[in-house]
C-alpha cells in the first residue's frame, strides 16, 4: 500500500499580511512557514494508516528549495520519503498538474482540504480529474476495509458518508486525526531520508495573480454599558441596520 | 456569449447564495441559462427567473439527487458545450467548489474560487479573489477563453430582475466512472438555519464555561432567528458538534451579523468571521483581542448580559 500526501508550505495561521513590491508580492519578513494545517491533518492519518497496514508514506510539495524545512518536518512526523517538485506553485492547476505527474502508482492520495494561503480547496479535485480518479473532500473520517475505503464528509450544516475504492484522493479535515508532532528520533532520522528533487512539467498558466490588496481597517469599537443593552439593539436596527 | 449557473438546491428549495451566482451571471451581462441537477419543484425553477436567468435546464436522473462530485461535473461540462456556453458561474461550497475545480479541468477553463466582485474586463478578463482566509484579496487574470468563476456569499446584491424562466429538461450521457463514490447516509439538521448560509451568527467560546449554559445563546438566536457557532476548543471538547466550529480551520461565515460571546478573538477565529458585516463583542474582560476586529462591544459577564439583550430584542419587536 502505497500513500502520497501532498502538503502545502504556508504562512503559519498568526502571520501578519502584507505584500510588497508595489502589492504584487507577499511579504516574508518575520514570517514562519508550517505545513498547511490541513495537511498536518492528512499527514497525521496518512502515519496512522502507516501504523495499522503495511504501508509506505512519501510526501510531495511543489516548491523552491526553501521549503525543505516543511519537508523535512514532514518526514520527521513519519513519512518515509519525499518529493520535491522544483518549481514556485504559480496557481492551483500549476500545482494540480505536477501533482498528477507523480501520483500514479500510489493507492491513496491524502491533501487537506484547501491551502491556507489561496484557501482554494481545489488541487484535489482537479488532480482527481486529471488522473480519472475519485476525489472526495472535506473528509473527516477515513477508514480502510481491504479496498473499500468508507469516509465521512463535511457538508453544510451536517455530514455525508461516503464509500469509494482504492485508488482514491481525499481532501482532510479534523477530525480524521490528531496533528502529530516530531520527537527527537523522528528528527534525526528526517535527515537523512530521501528526499528527490525533480524539474516540474511546463504548463499554460490558465490564470495570472497580477496584485494583492488588503481589507480596509476597521472603524473603533463602539463600547455600550452592559446596563444599557437596548441601546445596542437601537444601533443595530437603525445604525447598522442588520435587526 | 452565454453563461451557464449551476443552482444548488437544498430540502427542495434552490439556494440563496446559487440565487447570488445567478445575479451575478446577469450583471455580467451576457445571456444567463441556469441549471439544476437531481428533483425540484417546477415553481421553484422558474422562480430562478427573477434573478436574471432566460432559462432553466433541469436533468432528473434519480442517481443526481446526491451530489456526487465528478457526476455533476460531467453534466455542467456537457451543458457547456450544448449551450455554447464559454462561461459557468457558481457558488462556492462543500459540492460547488471541487464540481467547479473538475469542470474547469475538463473542458480546459481558468478557475477563480472565493470571487467578490464583478470582473473588471476594461483590459483582461480580471475578478478579486478573497484569499489568506479573507485577510487579504488577489486581483486574478483570468486567461482561458473558457472560464469557471465560483462566487463567495454576499458577492452580490439580490435584485429582483425578470420574470419567470422557461423549464426545460437536459439528458446528460454519463458512465459508472462519473460515479466512483457512492453517498451511503446523510445526516443533516433539518429545520435549522445553517451556519455557512446564515445572515445572523450567535457564537459562544471557551468563557460559556459548559455546554449545559448553552440554553441563553440558543434563546438570543432563535428570537434573532440565527445560526449558533463556537470556538475550536469548543467543538474539540466536544460542548457542540464539529460543524459549528467556526474559523481558521473550522467553518468560514460571512453573515450580516456575527454576535461573539465568551470567545477571545485569536488570530485564528477571526480568520473564520471577518467577512461579517458587522461584529458584536460580549466579553468579561475589556482587553479581550476581539473587541479590536469588533463593531459594538459590551464588557459584562455572558450569563448576565446575553439573557437582558435576548429580552430588548424581543422587546423592540
Ligand atoms: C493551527 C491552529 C488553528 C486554529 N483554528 C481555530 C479555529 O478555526 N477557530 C477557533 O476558534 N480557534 C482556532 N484555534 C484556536 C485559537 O488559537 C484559540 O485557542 C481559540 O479560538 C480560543 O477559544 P476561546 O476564545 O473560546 O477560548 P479562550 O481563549 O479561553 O477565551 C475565552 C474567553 O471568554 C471570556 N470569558 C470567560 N468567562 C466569561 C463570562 N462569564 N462572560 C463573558 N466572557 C467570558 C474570557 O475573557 C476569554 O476572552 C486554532 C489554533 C491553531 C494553533
Ligand atoms: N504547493 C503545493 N505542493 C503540494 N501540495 C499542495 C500545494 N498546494 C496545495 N497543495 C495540496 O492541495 C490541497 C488543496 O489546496 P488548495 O486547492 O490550494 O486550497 C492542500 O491542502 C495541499 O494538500
Amino acid at each position: 500500500m502505497k500513500i502520497l500526501v501532498c502538503i502545502s508550505h504556508v504562512p503559519d495561521t498568526t502571520s501578519k499580511i502584507n505584500f510588497v513590491e508595489n502589492n504584487t508580492k507577499f511579504d516574508t519578513a518575520g514570517v514562519q512557514f508550517i505545513i498547511g494545517p490541513y495537511d498536518d491533518y492528512a499527514l497525521a492519518r496518512a502515519i496512522e494508516l502507516k501504523e495499522t497496514l503495511s504501508a509506505t508514506v512519501t510526501v510531495l510539495n511543489v516548491g523552491l528549495a526553501e521549503t525543505e524545512p516543511t519537508i523535512r518536518k514532514a518526514l520527521a512526523i513519519g513519512a518515509d520519503d519525499a518529493i520535491r517538485v522544483n518549481a514556485v506553485p504559480t496557481d492551483s492547476f500549476f500545482v494540480a498538474t505536477q501533482i498528477a505527474e507523480h501520483a500514479k502508482g500510489y493507492d491513496l492520495i491524502l491533501m487537506g482540504r484547501e491551502s491556507i494561503d489561496y484557501n482554494s480547496g481545489v488541487v484535489h479535485s482537479m488532480v482527481g480529474e486529471l488522473l480519472g480518479l475519485p476525489s472526495v473532500s472535506p473528509v473527516m473520517k477515513l477508514d480502510l476495509e481491504g479496498t473499500t475505503v468508507k469516509m465521512q464528509r463535511e457538508i453544510e450544516g451536517g455530514k455525508e458518508s461516503l464509500e469509494a475504492t482504492l485508488p482514491l484522493i481525499a481532501g482532510c479535515q479534523e477530525p480524521i486525526a490528531e496533528w502529530k508532532i516530531p520527537n527527537m528520533r523522528g528528527i534525526m532520522s528526517a535527515r537523512t531520508k530521501p528526499l528527490t528533487v525533480v524539474d516540474p512539467k511546463a504548463v499554460d498558466a490558465p490564470v495570472n495573480f497580477q496584485k494583492y490588496e488588503l481589507p480596509p481597517p476597521k472603524g473603533a469599537v463602539k463600547m455600550i454599558s452592559e446596563d444599557n443593552v437596548a441601546e445596542l439593539v437601537t444601533l443595530l436596527k437603525n445604525e447598522a441596520k442588520v435587526l | 456569449m452565454a453563461i451557464l449557473v449551476f443552482v444548488e438546491s437544498a430540502d427542495g428549495k434552490i439556494k440563496k447564495t446559487s440565487l447570488e451566482a445567478v445575479a451575478y451571471a446577469h450583471a455580467m451581462g451576457d445571456k444567463v441559462t441556469a441549471i439544476a441537477l437531481g428533483t425540484i419543484d417546477k415553481a421553484e425553477l422558474t422562480a430562478v427567473g427573477k434573478y436574471g436567468a432566460s432559462k432553466v435546464l433541469t436533468v432528473s436522473d434519480e442517481r443526481l439527487n446526491q451530489g456526487v462530485i465528478r457526476a455533476y461535473a460531467a453534466v455542467l461540462a456537457q451543458a457547456i458545450q450544448a449551450e455554447s456556453a464559454d462561461t459557468l458561474v457558481l457558488a462556492n461550497s462543500s459540492l460547488g467548489t471541487p464540481v467547479a475545480a473538475s469542470v474547469a479541468v475538463k473542458i480546459g477553463a481558468s478557475l477563480a474560487s472565493n470571487v467578490v466582485g464583478l470582473p473588471d474586463t476594461s483590459s483582461g478578463f480580471v475578478v478579486k479573489q478573497s484569499i489568506y482566509t479573507g485577510k487579504a484579496f488577489a486581483m486574478v487574470e483570468m486567461k482561458n477563453q473558457k472560464k469557471v468563476i465560483g462566487i463567495k456569499k454576499n458577492a452580490v446584491e439580490l435584485k429582483e430582475v425578470g420574470g419567470d424562466a422557461t423549464v426545460s429538461d437536459f439528458t446528460a450521457n454519463l458512465t459508472d466512472a462519473d460515479f466512483g463514490t457512492k453517498i451511503t447516509a446523510t445526516e443533516k439538521a433539518t429545520g435549522d438555519i445553517l451556519l455557512p448560509e446564515a445572515e445572523i451568527v450567535v457564537s459562544g467560546g471557551r468563557g460559556m464555561k459548559g455546554p449545559e449554559h448553552w440554553g441563553i445563546l440558543e434563546d438570543l438566536a432563535k428570537t434573532l432567528g440565527a445560526a449558533t457557532g463556537c470556538s475550536k476548543p469548543v467543538s474539540d471538547i466536544g460542548w457542540r458538534p464539529h460543524h459549528e466550529h467556526v474559523g481558521q480551520t473550522g467553518v468560514k461565515v460571512a453573515p450580516q451579523l456575527y454576535i461573539a460571546v465568551g470567545i477571545s478573538g485569536a488570530i485564528q477565529h477571526l480568520a473564520g468571521v471577518n467577512s461579517s458585516k458587522y461584529i458584536v463583542v460580549i466579553n468579561k474582560d475589556p482587553e479581550a483581542p476581539f473587541f479590536k476586529a469588533a463593531d459594538y462591544g459590551i464588557v459584562g459577564d455572558a450569563f448576565t448580559v446575553v439573557p437582558k439583550l435576548t429580552d430588548a430584542i424581543k422587546a423592540s419587536k
